[in-house]
């Protein structure tokens, strides 16, 4: 299967957007030291849609947390367009599973939040803001509180915060995980969409095979003990894609034996 | 938590709210009226002695018409008392509750001084700020601190760290987090603190004009227990239960307003 995909085939530039070179990560575990995620190295081109996939403790969260700079690695590099990260910053947007809205502001507040933090004028966050609403679907709920939400709908402020904050990276860390299975599939729809027309670069964490099947350019998989990742493969289906394909099976069976034959959607989803 | 001044209540909730008092007073007014000798004075010589200490005219005692000026000077001590110990509790509040220094510097002392009743102080009080208005002030001032100031700890300690992830990645710097996300965030505890606070500088008021003020709902109260005028005492207390009532729906109202985001106050 080389090249059936027409769209999301990477730019080949000079620097990769994301360099990881044999990251490792360490944490103190009592007098004990745990690696979490043991001599990784993955580049991500722009315009990527990678999904990282495995079970519980393989360091999936904990490599795209050191992208994102929360954590900071305990050996090896990390750079973006070849310079270190150092710390969290409007370049990479991240969307968690529990979508971390701030509770005290609108959906329109919300989404304008990254622009109102970097001092944007009050006009242009505004038209910020209202364009990324529409973005995803939210218009009606413009001024509504998150608590007055549903999930799904919470999960689309989240993406729009990030969209409306000019991240070149979007960091998705089991963003569908708590969602339900209607809109977990509409929502990744609306993702794919998104990125279609936005070129952006994607890190999708996921534990679910067919998700990241669904998504991605790129599945990189990674096993438990310590984490580490033991493949990179390249879907190359054609978009939308359809999971009841032969290809498709063919691509979940292959997954699944990378990932040691277990049936991924059985495992518990947090850790 | 239904509340008079939220979005309306049912007739049935009126009734039910309004029948626990009416007992109590049928109660009342059957256990001491009609007797001969009563320690106790029944519910409308109190109701007498009220209108007469509002308004005048039945009596026209020393106290008559005097329930204005009482009520006017513990207003004053109460929310004077109250702004001040907002106004130290809050900054405090922040300090312990971000700053590990300020935190491992003060919170012993304020543990072991908290659990002294104001009553306690009381003495001490009126030897430091001598007898009538200013000790008055402190006392009230001490029994609305600890609630502003444990609840302002509470709430800057206890906001969400994804919070913290989701500010830094949209681009808060450091400086700024406490503007963005540590100030909004625990407003609604804060705003818990400053009510109970205010609560207890009405339950405190009349501890707190035992100091020798001659004004004050407290000061007349204990007044007329020496000259065993018990319906003056009575219509001093209602008094304050009313005013203690109005003046937490007032801060309610407020509550709902600035906190529609929460789920809690919305």
């Amino acid at each position: 299967m080389d090249d059936l995909s027409a769209v999301g085939t990477p730019v080949r530039t000079m620097l990769p957007i994301l360099d990881v070179r044999n990251v490792t990560k360490r944490f103190a575990f009592g007098n004990e030291s745990i690696a979490a995620l043991s001599d990784a190295t993955l580049r991500i081109e722009k315009g990527e849609f990678a999904c990282l996939i495995g079970p519980s403790g393989c360091g999936k969260s904990t490599l795209l947390r050191m992208v994102g700079g929360f954590e900071t690695p305990s050996e090896g590099a990390l750079l973006m367009w070849g310079k270190p990260v150092a710390g969290p910053g409007p370049d990479r947007g991240m969307v968690f599973q529990d979508y971390g809205l701030f509770p005290w502001l609108t959906v329109a507040q919300n989404v304008g939040f990254g622009p109102a933090a970097r001092g944007r004028p009050k006009a242009e966050v505004a038209a910020t803001a209202k364009r990324f609403v529409d973005t995803v679907g939210l218009t009606r709920f413009a001024d509504a509180y998150p608590h007055q939400l549903s999930g799904g709908m919470k999960q689309r402020v989240a993406i729009a915060r990030v969209l409306a904050n000019d991240a070149e990276v979007v960091l998705m860390d089991e963003p569908f995980g708590a969602l339900d299975a209607f809109t977990r599939e509409r929502l990744q729809a609306e993702l794919l969409e998104i990125w279609a027309r936005t070129k952006l670069t994607v890190i999708f964490v996921t534990h679910a095979i067919e998700e990241a099947i669904i998504l991605a350019d790129r599945v990189v998989v990674m096993s438990p003990g310590p984490g580490r990742i033991v493949a990179d493969e390249r879907i190359a289906l054609a978009r939308p894609r359809d999971p009841t394909s032969p290809e498709f099976n063919a691509l979940r069976r292959h997954l699944s034996a990378l990932l040691g034959g277990h049936h991924q959607w059985r495992q518990p989803r947090r850790w | 938590m239904s509340t008079l001044a939220g979005r309306g209540i049912s007739p049935r909730q009126a009734m039910l709210a309004v029948a626990a008092p009416v007992l109590g007073l049928v109660a009342w007014h059957l256990s001491t009226s009609g007797r001969a000798f009563s320690l106790i004075p029944p519910p409308w010589d109190v109701a007498v002695q009220w209108w007469d200490l509002a308004f005048g005219g039945v009596w026209d005692d020393l106290y008559s018409a005097t329930l204005l000026d009482h009520t006017l000077a513990s207003l004053g001590r109460v929310y004077g008392g109250f702004a001040l110990a907002a106004l130290v509790a809050l900054p405090l509040g922040m300090l312990i509750g971000r700053i590990a220094v300020v935190r491992d510097l003060l919170d012993p002392s304020l543990q072991i001084l908290r659990p002294i009743p104001v009553t306690a102080w009381l003495p001490l009080a009126m030897i430091v700020f001598g007898i009538g208005p200013r000790s008055a002030f402190f006392l009230v001032f001490l029994g609305a601190f600890y609630p502003i100031l444990l609840n302002t700890i509470f709430g800057v300690r206890s906001v969400e760290g994804r919070l913290f992830e989701a500010a830094a990645m949209l681009g808060v710097n450091r400086q700024a987090i406490f503007w963005k996300v540590v100030l909004p965030a625990s407003l609604p505890s804060i705003f818990t603190g400053l009510r109970l606070g205010l609560g207890f500088a009405w339950v405190v008021i009349v501890v707190g004009e035992m100091t020798g003020v001659q004004t004050g709902l407290g000061a007349i109260i204990m007044e007329a227990r020496q000259l065993s005028r018990t319906e003056i005492v009575i219509a001093g207390m209602v008094t304050i239960g009313l005013l203690g009532f109005v003046s937490d729906q007032l801060v309610q109202m407020l509550g709902r307003r600035l906190l529609r985001w929460s789920p809690q106050h919305g």
